[in-house]
C-alpha cells in the first residue's frame, strides 16, 4: 500500500513510489494514463511508418517498392492499428484517464484496478494484432473492415486479427464503464451536471457509445471466426446467409465508433478554446446537448456506408436523412467554438493552434462527409480516394490534431516542465502544411475517379499522388520535430502549476505534476467551469504555489 | 446500501423455477423455427427472446429490486435496441 503524503509535503505521483514494478501494478489513474500514452505512441509510430510506406509505393504508377499482396497487408495493418490502437483509445485512455478525475474534483476513477486491467487488455490486443506479422501467411489483407465473404475465404491471419480487435473492444468497454460510474458517483461537492467541464461531458457521451455499441462488433468479429473455423454460413447466401448482414453488423458498431473517435476530440477543443480566449464558452448547454445528440443520432446512421452494397431504396433514404441530421449538432459545436473566439482576448499558444486547425480540418472533413452522405453524389465517389481524404480529414485532421493539441496542453500538468514554445510552433506549421499536402490531393483524386485500396493507378493520377507523397514526408518531418521538442521538454524549464491560467479544477487545485490523490482536500465547486470573470483574482486565491 | 442488498435474496427453488422456464422457452424457440411465419419469423423469435431477457434481467440480475434510475437505463437500452432493429429492417422489409 502506498503511503498517503502528509499534508504540507508535496510529493508528486512520479515520486510516490519508484521502480519498474510500481508502474506495472499501479492503480493511479495518472500513471495508467502514461502507460497508455507510451503504448499508444508506440503503435502510432508503427502505423505512421506503414502509411509512409504506402505513400511511397504510390509515388508513381506501377510497382515501386511493394508487391500487390504486401500492399494489401500494409494498408490493412495501418488501418487496424490506427483505428483500434490509436484513434479509438487515444484521447479517452490517455487524457481522459489523466484529466477526468481532476476535472471533476475526484481522487481517482471509480474502479482503479479495472482501469489497469483495461490497459493490460489493450496491450494484449495490440500484441495480438502485431503477431499476425510473424506467422502463417502474414497479416490480414482484407482492409480494417474485415468484410465478408473475403475475410472468410482469405488464407491470411484474419482470425488472430479479429480476435485482437475483440480483446481491444473489452478494453474500450471497461474504460467507458469506469468513466460513466466515475462521473455519476465521484463529482466533487457542488459540481452539478451542468457545472461539469465539457471534456468530461464529451467523455460521458463517448462512454455510453463504448458500452452500448462495442459488444456488437465483438459478436460480429466472433461470427467471422465461427465462419472461418466452423463454416456456419452466416454470411454465405448458398447456406441461407447474407454478406450484407455482415456490413450492417459491422457498421452498427463502427459508425458510432467514429463518434467514439470524434467526441473526445471535440471535448478537448471545448476545453482548450476558453482558456486561450479568457472567456466563457459560447452556449455551454447547447454543446452538452450536441454531444449527447451526436452520440444518440450517430447510432442510427451506419447504413450510409452501404449505399452501393445493395440496400433497399427506403433504407437508403432513411439513412441519408439521419446522416444529414447528425451533421446539425456537429455544426452547432463548430459555430459555438467560433463564437467563443469572437471578441475574446485571443492568446495564440500552441494548444490553441491545434484547436483552430481542428476546426478548419474537421469542417472540411464534415462538409465532404455531406457529399458522401447524399445518395446521388455518393454513387460517384464511393470507394474512391475522396472517401480516404474525407475520412483522414475527420480522423487525423480532426481527432489526430486534437490529440497532439491535448498533449501540448496537458504537458506542463503531466511533467511539470515546459517544452520549447518556438519549436512547438514551427513543428505545428510543418505538421499542418504536411497534413493538407497529403490529404487534399486525395479529395481531388477521388473526384477524378481513382479507386481506393489499389497499389497501382492510371498515369493521369500521377501528379496529385506525387504531391501527396511529398506531403507525407513534410508531415513526418513535422512529427519528428514535435516529438523531439516534447522529449527535450522533459529537461526544459520548470512550468508553473497553471501556465495557461485556466480556471478548471485540474489546473487551479492541483500541483504540476499532481500528487497521488490529486487534491489535498476535496474541492468545493461554486463557479461554472469556464467562468473567467475576475479570473486573475480567483487564480490568486486558488492556485497552488 | 449493504443492508438493502441483503433483503432480497430469493431461494434456490425460485431460481430453479426461472431456469426451467428459460429452458422451456429455449425449446419453444427451436420448435417454432420449424414453421415458416414469413415476415413474422424474426418477430416471433424476438418475442420469445424478449421474455427470456426479461426473466434473466428481473430475477437473475436483480433488476426487480433496483432503483428507478437503473431500471430506466435498462429500458432505455431496450428501446435503443428496438430502434436499431426497426432501422435495420427498413432494409430487409423493402428489398
Amino acid at each position: 500500500m502506498t503511503a498517503i503524503p502528509q499534508s504540507g509535503t508535496y510529493i508528486n505521483f512520479f515520486e510516490v513510489k519508484r521502480g519498474f514494478m510500481s508502474w506495472l501494478v499501479t492503480a493511479d489513474h495518472k500513471r495508467i494514463a502514461l502507460l497508455y500514452f507510451y503504448a499508444i505512441m508506440g503503435f502510432f509510430i508503427v502505423a505512421f511508418g506503414l502509411g509512409l510506406v504506402m505513400r511511397l509505393e504510390l509515388i508513381a504508377p506501377g510497382a515501386t517498392i511493394l508487391d500487390p499482396q504486401t500492399y494489401n497487408e500494409v494498408f490493412t495493418l495501418h488501418g487496424v492499428i490506427m483505428i483500434f490502437l490509436f484513434i479509438i483509445p487515444g484521447i479517452p485512455a490517455i487524457f481522459g484517464n489523466f484529466a477526468l478525475p481532476m476535472l471533476i474534483g475526484a481522487p481517482d476513477v471509480a474502479f482503479p484496478k479495472l482501469n489497469l486491467i483495461s490497459w493490460y487488455l489493450y496491450v494484449l490486443g495490440g500484441l495480438l494484432a502485431l503477431s499476425t506479422l510473424l506467422f502463417g501467411d502474414g497479416p490480414a489483407d482484407t482492409g480494417w473492415t474485415f468484410y465478408a465473404p473475403y475475410s472468410v475465404k482469405t488464407g491470411t491471419n484474419v482470425t488472430v486479427a479479429v480476435l485482437a480487435a475483440f480483446v481491444l473492444g473489452f478494453s474500450s468497454i471497461l474504460t467507458g464503464l469506469n468513466f460513466i460510474v466515475t462521473m455519476h458517483q465521484m463529482r466533487a461537492p457542488g459540481m452539478t451536471w451542468f457545472k461539469m467541464p465539457l471534456f468530461p461531458w464529451a467523455l460521458y457521451a463517448t462512454a455510453w457509445i463504448q458500452v452500448l455499441a462495442t459488444p456488437i462488433i465483438g459478436i460480429t468479429l466472433l461470427m467471422i471466426v465461427a465462419e472461418r473455423t466452423l463454416g456456419l454460413g452466416l454470411f454465405d447466401p448458398a447456406l441461407g446467409g447474407d454478406p450484407v448482414l455482415y456490413q450492417h453488423l459491422f457498421w452498427i458498431y463502427s459508425h458510432p465508433a467514429v463518434y467514439i473517435m470524434a467526441l473526445p476530440a471535440m471535448g478537448i477543443v471545448s476545453e482548450t478554446i476558453p482558456v486561450f480566449v479568457k472567456k466563457s464558452i459560447f452556449g455551454y448547454k447547447v454543446i452538452v446537448y450536441s454531444s449527447l445528440a451526436i452520440a444518440f443520432i450517430g447510432y442510427f446512421v451506419w447504413g450510409h456506408h452501404m449505399f452501393t452494397s445493395g440496400m433497399s431504396g427506403p433504407a437508403r433514404v432513411i439513412f441519408s436523412v439521419l446522416t444529414f441530421l447528425v451533421a446539425i449538432p456537429s455544426a452547432i459545436k463548430v459555430f459555438n467554438w467560433v463564437a467563443t473566439l469572437y471578441k475574446g482576448a485571443i492568446d495564440i499558444k500552441v494548444p490553441l493552434l491545434y484547436a483552430l486547425a481542428f476546426i478548419f480540418q474537421f469542417a472540411i472533413g464534415g462538409l465532404t462527409g455531406l457529399v458522401v452522405g447524399a445518395l446521388a453524389t455518393d454513387i460517384h465517389v464511393h470507394d474512391t480516394y475522396f472517401v480516404v481524404g474525407h475520412f483522414h480529414y475527420v480522423m487525423f485532421g480532426g481527432t489526430g490534431f486534437a490529440f497532439f493539441g491535448a498533449l501540448h496542453f496537458y504537458y506542463p500538468k503531466i511533467w511539470g516542465r515546459m517544452y520549447n514554445l518556438k519549436w512547438a510552433n514551427i513543428a505545428f506549421v510543418i505538421f499542418f502544411i504536411g497534413f493538407n499536402l497529403v490529404y487534399f490531393p486525395m479529395l481531388v483524386l477521388g473526384m477524378m475517379g481513382m479507386p481506393r485500396r489499389y497499389y497501382d493507378y492510371l498515369p493521369e493520377f500521377t501528379l496529385p499522388n506525387l504531391i501527396s507523397t511529398i506531403g507525407s514526408w513534410v508531415l513526418a518531418i513535422g512529427l519528428v520535430i514535435m516529438l523531439v521538442n516534447l522529449i527535450n521538454g522533459r529537461k526544459g524549464p520548470k512550468a508553473s502549476t497553471n501556465p495557461w491560467q485556466s480556471v478548471t479544477l485540474d489546473w487551479t487545485h492541483t500541483q504540476s505534476p499532481p500528487t497521488l490523490y490529486n487534491f489535498d482536500e476535496t474541492p468545493q465547486v461554486e463557479r461554472g467551469p469556464y467562468d473567467y470573470r475576475n479570473y486573475e483574482q480567483y487564480l490568486k486565491e486558488h492556485n497552488k504555489n | 446500501m449493504s443492508d438493502t442488498q441483503n433483503t432480497h435474496v430469493t431461494g434456490y427453488r425460485f431460481s430453479i423455477l426461472i431456469w426451467v422456464d428459460l429452458l422451456i422457452l429455449t425449446l419453444l424457440t427451436i420448435e417454432v423455427a420449424q414453421f415458416d411465419f414469413q415476415s413474422l419469423t424474426v418477430i416471433v423469435a424476438l418475442v420469445i427472446a424478449t421474455i427470456k431477457s426479461y426473466l434473466v434481467g428481473t430475477h437473475f440480475m436483480h433488476l426487480k429490486f433496483e432503483n428507478k434510475f437503473l431500471k430506466a437505463v435498462v429500458i432505455g437500452v431496450g428501446v435503443l435496441f428496438l430502434a436499431v432493429l426497426i432501422v435495420l429492417f427498413s432494409d430487409y422489409l423493402f428489398y
